[in-house]
């Protein structure tokens, strides 16, 4: 069971921003790896905002997640700017390397693929982001060898 | 002092390139070789110089590199660092016009920078860089000579149109705000850049974050707000970070607090962060995501002008726009009328992307023609193939085909084909993509992206999915392609927001020029129909 008192000190570390559900979502999440029924219902007894707006809130925005997720999360753009220069031919390599489909979590836990709008990284197309990294001029190969590395580093670190 | 520069691009493109890990390799180089007290190692945004990979540009010899590894550093070092000789084989001469650093002239070719004008040229996360060019000049001005009815007449005067995509005059939407009676009202940046092809925005903010703050401050006065908001996409950590810290500058100069100047003008900025929602560029969505709640568009009337965020009066203006309000300013409302054409006003920031040779990001003033930008400022199509079409303005963009490369871009023109100038993405496409899937990449994306408010958007965009699949998979037939465009004219009708509304718009338009190829595939022989149409 988590520990749940986390949450009011996230939620009392934005005292002064006004409606600041948003940020306390990233934080919670952040702390807790993905946004539970457990850790929902917690922030909404802190913060006195229905149970439903926060599930509604936490299901809208695709940075939220309610269900656990990868130690790395790939976000691939299939966007037009990248699909006319091969994304498509890309995310199939990448799929087919990790052995899943996108919304998917690798069989370790290691990876979880999904898909991203538009990163705005038009002129290096075409492009994926890992966590907060970005990599763009992609080729099949190119794409593979970046998760072999993050692969490798992942198990080095474990 | 510092002997040396070297100046390197640190934007999006540049970090996708690994310029992050150059910088830090170069810099450890330099304590190493003991330079570091001699060469100085600045970022900048974008040089406009891209998918050349790492850019770094030596000061005051003004020698640009590209494609630069780590493998490269100790030979920059030795050889034009300490020695002065130029290392010939990364040595990149076919520097684009608009991106020379050294050039203080403002007209570049083809191109005349109003609002990229320090983007590359300073250092975003400095306020001394952006106040030596000209920079909180124009707010200094407002403050001390002008009342805010008279920032507010120059913004009309100008006849500025909204570089969001609708292109609604700034300074009417400012009046309506101005109008009302209330103790707070706000601006809001709309940083919320997500539509597919635009990354204008990202730059502006990266490359010259304090533009934009005087632009908010100038508005600000102007409507007699309180409080303005920077609505940031989740994903643009990097925006995030330097406006953030380019807010934290400017409280610290003064700029921003309470009583400004003496003036009694007490204005604050902070920033918001989105948390991936593209509908939440829709500016009552973003109303409602600062508001802490799911990005869904409000009814319209109210306008937010007179009803906004927290129920007050509140302009949302976008990037660009504002970042071009502290020139107008300082320059004049006759300046910025004599730039572009005459029914719109000014330059244009467009991001050349998809099949082009020399893809970025480029400002023009308007009246450009498309053979211009493809040609000329793009440098044509890659690998010799034939221009197909492009789509203007995003996703959601009209088409344009051969036929249209002499166009010269202005509202009036573009209008007569169902075009607009949208978010200045200009999306170009070789002939060797079918049009078909074309098409439904992007139903693909508005079904990702229908919020799921209202049931014409939310059925109909799946609905278009499904019928083009079934055309691009082999088993579609002609009458497909009738209800296809059926659906799309009710999606335009009824649709709840701009989103369902204008999801249609491409899908007509390349139906319009490249009609024959959905026929053909309806026509081809059904195929044996595949597990998952």
């Amino acid at each position: 069971m988590p520990d749940l008192s986390r949450i009011d000190e996230i939620v009392a570390s934005y005292q002064s921003t006004k409606s600041p559900l948003i940020y306390i979502l990233k934080d919670v999440q952040k702390e807790f790896g993905f946004l539970s029924e457990s850790v929902l219902t917690q922030v909404a007894r802190v913060t006195r905002i229905p149970l439903s707006d926060i599930y509604g809130v936490a299901t809208f925005y695709s940075l939220f997640t309610t269900k656990p997720k990868g130690q790395h999360i790939v976000r691939c753009c299939n966007n037009a700017p990248c699909w006319v220069n091969g994304s498509e031919e890309v995310l199939q390599k990448i799929k087919e390397y990790l052995e899943i489909e996108t919304g998917e979590t690798t069989g370790d836990g290691t990876f979880t693929l999904e898909f991203t709008s538009c990163l705005g990284l038009c002129a290096v197309a075409p492009v994926m982001m890992i966590d907060d990294q970005v990599f763009g001029n992609l080729t099949p190969e190119k794409a593979v060898a970046i998760l072999r590395d993050y692969k490798t580093k992942g198990s080095a670190n474990a | 002092m510092h002997r040396m520069h070297v100046i390197i691009a640190m934007d999006p493109h540049t970090i996708a390139q690994g310029a992050r890990s150059i910088k830090d390799a170069l810099v450890k180089n330099l304590e190493l070789a003991g330079l570091s007290n001699e060469i100085k190692v600045v970022e900048t945004g974008s040089l406009g110089i891209y998918n050349k990979g790492v850019v770094l540009v030596v000061f005051p010899d003004g020698i640009y590199y590209t494609g630069v590894k780590i493998a490269d550093l100790s030979e920059i070092i030795s050889e034009h660092l300490v020695k002065g000789r130029v290392v010939e084989r990364l040595h990149y001469r076919d520097i684009p016009e608009e991106s020379r650093a050294e050039e203080k002239a403002p007209r570049f070719g083809k191109q005349l920078r109003v609002v990229l004008k320090n983007a590359g040229i300073i250092d975003p996360e400095s306020i001394e860089e952006y106040i030596a060019q000209d920079g909180y000049e124009a707010y200094g001005k407002a403050l001390t000579e002008m009342k805010p009815a008279d920032v507010l007449q120059t913004v009309k005067d100008s006849g500025m149109l909204g570089r969001g995509g609708a292109f609604f005059p700034t300074g009417v939407k400012w009046g309506f705000a101005a109008a009302e009676k209330a103790k707070e009202k706000y601006i809001i940046c709309n940083a919320d850049e997500g539509e597919p092809g635009t990354f204008k925005d990202r730059l502006i903010l990266e490359g010259d974050p304090h533009a934009v703050l005087e632009g908010m401050c100038l508005a600000g006065y102007a409507v007699g707000a309180t409080m303005g908001y920077v609505y940031i996409r989740g994903e643009y950590y990097m925006s995030i970070a330097r406006v953030r810290r380019a807010i934290e500058q400017a409280r610290k100069n003064g700029l921003l607090g309470k009583n400004i100047f003496g003036s009694g003008f007490s204005f604050d900025i902070e920033v918001r962060e989105g948390a991936g929602a593209y509908i939440c560029g829709e500016e009552t969505a973003l109303i409602e995501s600062i508001e802490g709640k799911r990005g869904e568009p409000r009814d319209k009337p109210p306008f937010p002008p007179s009803v906004g965020l927290w129920g007050k009066p509140t302009i949302v203006n976008n990037v660009e726009t504002l970042a071009t309000v502290p020139q107008i300013l300082l320059k004049g409302a006759a300046w910025y009328k004599s730039l572009g054409t005459e029914s719109t006003p000014g330059t244009k920031v467009f991001t050349l992307v998809g099949n082009i040779n020399n893809p970025g990001l480029i400002e023009v003033p308007l009246g450009i023609t498309l053979r211009e930008i493809i040609y000329d400022i793009g440098h044509g199509i890659p690998n010799g193939r034939g221009f197909k079409l492009a789509q203007l303005g995003g996703t959601t963009g009209g088409i344009l085909t051969s036929e249209h490369l002499d166009l010269p871009f202005d509202l009036v023109n573009l209008r007569s084909i169902d075009a607009g100038l949208g978010s200045g993405a200009l999306l170009v496409v070789d002939d060797t993509h079918n049009v078909v899937e074309l098409v439904q990449n992007f139903a693909e994306f508005f079904n990702h992206e229908s919020c799921g408010k209202c049931t014409m958007c939310r059925e109909g965009t799946g609905r278009l999915v499904e019928l083009l699949h079934k055309l691009t998979s082999g088993c579609g037939a002609e009458s497909d392609i009738a209800l296809i465009e059926r659906l799309a004219s009710a999606m335009m009708k009824s649709a709840f927001c701009g989103l369902g509304q204008a999801a249609p718009v491409p899908i007509l338009g390349c139906l319009r020029y490249f009609r024959d190829e959905f026929t053909a595939l309806a026509q081809q022989k059904r195929q044996q129909i595949p597990a998952n149409a």
